[in-house]
């Protein structure tokens, strides 16, 4: 870990200031400081946010509820208003990572999480994203967790998070302040990139923009799944996981919506295949066409090529449980 | 005084049974217990040395050539940086198990990815390890190197001593009314102790004290002297608490040795620890290997042919190689028998002993093999198995010492309630989940090995047990504790054991499955020696002593030691020795699995819902510990079934997933409440006190009754180890 | 350098240290409290937890200078060789380990994870997200399964807890 001076943010505008000026944020710290060690990131300044008035989770004027960027992962699966309105995104969470994890990690901080790729993670191994124009190793490596879908020819990696996949099914904001003091709202697909020719940035963050809250619109009617896939029960990332919310009315789907984790750079969402799924009545021929629709361009590298036939089976075992006469909310 | 005694010939004594004490066996709770769960123990980083600073590696990042240039003062400007280290005697390689001399020296080489090539040192670990980091190293590239085991051009050797062909298997193979001919591949492990290897080294004029982590010191201490050109009466090392070894701290670790070169050079205590990405490359790994087994039966089902002919691999000029074909060679009959092992030389981290070695993936992969045989064969597998147990061994006419192998399947079978599953395979659902049902035998050598233990009965009538054994979470201080309370008639509160001190009497450190019996055993002669010299003392004869409670005697009668003593101590060494019944009779270990999985049916995801491991090793000395180290041995093989793969980039050799995060060990979701039934069994040819190893006994051949429970769940045969979801998605049912 | 106040195990502590300092790496290499263990050093393995303001947490993967003034809680403040909580007991009475180096983790870890439990939290195996009526084994190994142990030494260690938290309840 390279030496960096530490400060703690009185404010809000004081840690915006500090980030504009080449400061990197630090909250739960799980990642950040886990990337530190290995200097794979080496910050020159830290300034610590945890102290920030961030911690709430609160309902929003129009039903819906605010996630304060600082709330820890364990608080928002745990909180009551989440568990019942949102069950997706509490069991998106708990999906995650371990307990002590989820106790530090925070709201901010998890769409913030950076990918596992195991050369990113490697100094000693080229890495376009960790150090732009050196290459990808893990393109013709072991790319056993790699994406299948949105890659680019400068990187493969994949955005490892649950909670996000879950925010992207339910059409979540970030609510983000900037060193000005303006705050904006951008809507979680717009919010990760995908890696194109600059795997470099994870996200659209700026200098001096922190993360304030996540804005969860007001609950939806529909069958809440979250579904995981991993190499072992507990405490590993997602091979694949789905989050999906289905309504039905009567023997037809009313509406659904699919996020996709595990496969690309960012929560994926595809609402051409919601779309086509709309209006029509569940049947095994529709979910395989929403199979092939979702992953009409998925492209494996070898150790990841099971991933495609797995994100079929998945998805549509996910839209059989959920539009199975009688689901329940 | 010390007691001798060479195992020529059986010992029928069965002495332990008759102790009034009786606590040999019990399931009495570790002595060490109460240190641990406190977090009292000293392990290896922990103790409180002044003075004392940081070391931290430097790894290679080639996999072949030479180190031309470290560029040192580009970190010795920083004046908490003490030292740079790229001496000659640095080691290139960990010691293997028992070698007793130092490994391949001299770091310029670089021999595989992620090789040890210098040592930083600063005032603190975070100075040390930022320093190491940045350090400058330039290289020269050798162009040859070999990372792919199967690879045409990869250069391959075959151990002379480990090649069998007796009969003719062809022709067996031919003749057969069933046979089974395939391939599988088992990948590379690591042993993943939990505390990363650590040493701290300090020096006192010539003296050198060593705290680390390792299995073995009576060799450590020699490796050690060996790597630093010094006398080992120069050296103490110390180990009293180890966090776990499973084979990677048998020998010397490269961490050691920097330790004590740069403590000398600085002339201050240095403490170095490997990172857990250090511990994954620059240790031991299981090599991976390919294993071609072919089975040839009767109509009967009785075995004609075995034939078991394996790749493994491991770096050039490593003698040691994954002894895949252990068991195999006494397990079952068939006289025509061609049985191999080739070693492919390729630069990767260094192949070693990881728990088991041989029969770990051996037995995991002859047990898919023989499930294979009695499916083909429309036999049950248990009374397969119990129709090719042999009466003498296959290849050498000798007999077997005690062996509990058909008790084992029976017992097994029964309690498991085998003939209960539904025989069809994929024939089974619950919701999205097929169910299905498998098992496998176990088995493993067992070995004796040199021992010696120090006892003390002091004047107060309590007792001390010393020895540089180690307990590196198997139970020493438990079974020791409990041999000497036995045999002199103390509370367990009355007797202490002092372990890993190479200034006690040299032990036989922790591997192989051999320290409880071979210690043990040392314990057990060093009190004979004791309780005679009581007799005298009180005039009687040593067989006729009762001794209980801290007394001589009984009834009225009964003579508190203090008083016996009469303020003097009495102590006596024991010292056991491997003899001819190690050599005349097949010694091993043997038990079986029987496991329940889930394999879902949509994403191919396994869980093992039940397992059951009954073991015949002996007299258990406690069935506590010993329990333990089954469910040890059968998560570990659920591990090796499921989820563990060293995963090698074949551009470079270097492994890929070196972490906790993306090499999969079990976490407890992974694990159901396992059962573990010990067989009542006195080996009298194995050890004075009857009792064999368990350590490792648990893993050799669980992962088999998992795979072979996915085959009864899908009809899906995995014979590409781990059954990871990828390899069952293809022959899942359509979705 | 940083100078931070930690209060641990119910005593301040004033710890002066270069700002890279973990927590874990403060109570090990400053503060001579080494019963908190590292084991990957990454929060991998869970055999650094510690119980902080309350919660169990990876110290490996905090800076001792973000806890100024924090209360926390590592095994030596949960009890001694010769005064052990009924936890510890009980991982003692099971066999809930063999090398004990993951041990404290687990130990630190349930005892949070036990309250997690008692004020309702559900995890990933309950059926209701309203949080399970008691601690079955699937729900205990689940919520400890951050805490790795090679000896796997598992259903010991879910015996011990299921004992220990039976008692408490």
């Amino acid at each position: 870990m390279k030496s960096f001076d530490y400060a703690r943010a009185a404010d809000r505008a004081d840690a915006t200031a500090q980030a504009a000026n080449s400061a990197t944020f630090i909250a739960g710290g799980t990642n950040l400081l886990d990337l530190m060690k290995l200097e794979v990131m080496t910050p020159d300044r830290l300034v610590d946010i945890n102290r920030l008035d961030l911690s709430e989770i609160s309902a929003t004027d129009d039903g819906g509820l605010r996630i304060g960027a600082l709330v820890t992962n364990s608080d928002c699966a745990a909180d009551k208003r989440i568990r019942s309105d949102y069950p997706l995104l509490s069991r998106a969470i708990l999906a995650g990572a371990s307990g002590q994890l989820r106790n530090k990690a925070t709201t901010g901080g998890n769409l913030c999480q950076r990918t596992r790729c195991y050369y990113f993670y490697d100094t000693a191994m080229p890495c376009n994203k960790r150090d732009p124009g050196s290459g990808c190793q893990a393109m013709n490596g072991f790319n056993r967790i790699h994406a299948i879908l949105g890659a680019s020819d400068a990187c493969i990696a994949t955005y490892p998070g649950d909670m996000a996949v879950a925010m992207t099914a339910l059409d979540s904001q970030i609510e983000i302040e900037n060193s000005a003091g303006e705050i904006r709202l951008v809507p979680i697909q717009e919010f990760h990139l995908l890696p194109g020719d600059h795997p470099e940035k994870d996200n659209i963050l700026e200098p001096g923009d922190l993360i304030t809250a996540v804005i969860l619109p007001p609950p939806v009617d529909g069958k809440q799944i979250y579904q995981k896939v991993r190499d072992r029960a507990s405490y590993a990332f997602a091979l694949c996981s789905v989050a999906a919310i289905v309504k039905m009315d009567g023997d037809t789907i009313a509406s659904a919506a699919l996020a996709f984790g595990g496969l690309a750079h960012k929560p994926w969402r595809d609402k051409t295949v919601e779309k086509l799924l709309v209006g029509q009545q569940p049947s095994a021929e529709l979910f395989g066409q929403a199979a092939d629709q979702l992953l009409e361009e998925a492209q494996g590298y070898g150790s990841n090529d099971f991933k495609i036939p797995l994100t079929r089976r998945v998805l549509i075992s996910v839209l059989k449980e959920a539009t199975q006469a009688g689901a329940a909310a | 005084m010390t007691a001798h005694q060479k195992m020529d010939k059986p010992d029928t004594r069965n002495r332990l049974d008759d102790m009034r004490q009786g606590l040999v066996g019990k399931p009495m709770d570790r002595p060490d217990g109460p240190l641990k769960v406190s977090g009292q123990a000293t392990y290896a980083h922990e103790w409180d040395i002044p003075d004392m600073v940081y070391g931290v590696l430097v790894r290679a990042t080639i996999s072949k050539g030479r180190v031309t240039d470290v560029e040192s003062d580009r970190i010795l400007a920083d004046e908490a940086v003490h030292a740079v280290i790229t001496d000659d005697r640095l080691l290139r390689r960990p010691a293997q198990g028992g070698a007793n001399e130092a490994p391949p020296q001299g770091s310029k080489q670089v021999d595989y990815f992620g090789q040890p090539i210098a040592l930083v040192v600063a005032d603190t670990f975070e100075q040390a390890r930022h320093a190491a980091n940045i350090l400058p190293i330039s290289y020269e590239t050798e162009g040859n190197a070999a990372f792919d085991p199967e690879a045409a051009d990869t250069e391959t050797d075959t151990p002379e001593d480990d090649q069998l062909d007796q009969g003719d298997l062809d022709q067996a193979m031919r003749d057969a009314a069933f046979t089974v001919d395939q391939v599988y591949h088992t990948p590379g492990h690591n042993s993943a102790a939990m505390e990363p290897h650590c040493a701290i080294a300090s020096w006192e004029g010539d003296k050198l004290t060593l705290r680390g982590s390792y299995q073995m010191l009576n060799f450590n201490i020699n490796e050690l002297a060996d790597a630093l050109h010094i006398s080992p009466d120069n050296i103490r090392m110390l180990s009293p608490y180890v966090g776990g070894g499973f084979g990677s701290k048998l020998g010397l670790s490269p961490e050691a040795v920097a330790a004590a070169i740069a403590a000398k050079d600085i002339g201050r205590p240095v403490c170095v620890a490997l990172s857990r990405q250090q511990v994954f490359e620059a240790t031991m790994r299981r090599s991976e290997t390919r294993q071609h087994v072919r089975l040839a039966c009767g109509e009967d089902g009785i075995l004609t042919g075995l034939g078991h002919e394996c790749l493994v691999s491991n770096l050039p000029g490593e003698e040691f190689y994954e002894p895949v074909t252990q068991a195999t060679h006494f397990l079952y009959g068939g006289e025509n028998r061609k049985l191999g092992i080739e070693v492919a030389r390729l630069n990767r981290t260094c192949g070693g002993s990881v728990r088991a070695p041989g029969e770990a993936v051996g037995m995991q992969v002859l047990e898919n093999a023989m499930d294979e045989l009695a499916e083909a064969a429309g036999i049950d597998p248990v009374e397969l198995r119990k129709r090719n147990i042999p009466e003498q061994h296959p290849e050498k006419d000798i007999p077997y010492s005690s062996r509990r192998f058909t008790e084992a399947l029976d017992e097994g079978a029964k309690l498991f309630g085998w003939d209960k599953r539904n025989r069809k395979p994929g024939a089974t659902r619950e919701g999205d989940w097929l169910i299905g049902h498998g098992m496998a035998g176990a088995a493993r050598i067992n070995v004796l090995s040199e021992a010696k233990a120090k006892v003390t009965l002091l004047a107060d009538g309590s007792a001390v047990v010393e020895t540089d054994m180690t307990d590196i979470g198997t139970g020493t201080y438990a079974i020791l504790t409990q041999i000497a309370c036995d045999m002199l008639g103390l509370p367990a509160d009355k007797v202490e054991t002092r372990l890993g001190d190479t200034d006690f009497p040299a032990g036989p450190g922790s591997g192989g499955s051999w320290g409880a019996s071979s210690s043990g055993s040392a314990v057990f002669l060093a009190c004979e020696e004791i309780r005679k010299q009581l007799a005298d003392k009180l005039g009687s004869k040593e067989a006729d002593l009762t001794l209980a409670d801290g007394k001589a005697g009984t009834g009225d009668k009964a003579r508190p030691f203090a008083e016996i003593l009469d303020g003097k101590e009495i102590s006596a060494i024991g010292h056991i020795e491997p003899g001819k019944t190690m050599e005349d009779w097949q010694q091993a270990t043997y038990g079986s699995y029987f496991a329940e999985v889930a394999v879902n049916a949509v994403t191919g995801e396994t869980r093992v819902k039940r397992m059951l491991g009954v073991f015949g090793a002996g007299r258990i000395l406690n069935e506590k510990t010993a329990t333990s180290q089954c469910y040890g041995g059968m998560i570990w093989g659920i591990g090796s079934a499921l989820t563990e793969e060293l995963a090698f980039d074949n551009r470079d050799g270097h492994i890929v997933n070196h972490d906790l995060a993306e090499y999969h060990i079990p976490v407890n979701l992974d694990v159901p409440q396992i059962e573990v039934v010990l067989l009542k069994e006195r080996d009298e040819f194995a050890s004075p006190i009857q009792a064999k190893g368990i350590g490792e006994l648990g893993i050799c051949g669980a992962a088999a009754a998992v795979t072979n429970a996915i085959y009864n769940a899908t009809a899906i045969r995995v014979r590409d180890y781990p059954a990871t979801l990828d390899k069952l998605l293809v022959g899942l049912p359509d979705e | 350098m940083e100078t931070t106040e930690l209060v641990i195990n119910g005593k301040t502590h004033e710890l002066r240290a270069d700002s890279r300092v973990t927590l874990l790496d403060a109570l090990r290499n400053h503060l001579e409290l080494t019963g908190t263990k590292k084991g990957c050093d990454h929060g991998q393995c869970g055999a650094c937890t510690v119980i902080v303001e309350g919660r169990r947490i990876n110290s490996c993967l905090t800076l001792a200078c973000m806890h100024d003034g924090d209360e926390i809680t590592t095994i030596e403040g949960i009890g001694q060789p010769d005064n052990l909580s009924a936890l510890q007991s009980a991982f003692v009475a099971h066999d809930g380990f063999q090398c004990g180096y993951c041990t404290p983790g687990q130990i630190c870890s349930a005892t949070a994870m036990i309250e997690e439990a008692k004020a309702g939290w559900p995890s990933f195996v309950s059926d209701d997200l309203e949080g399970p009526e008691e601690l079955s084994n699937e729900e205990i190994s689940e919520r400890m399964s951050g805490n790795l142990c090679r000896c796997a030494a598992y259903p010991n260690i879910v015996n011990a807890i299921r004992q220990a938290a039976g008692e408490q309840s």
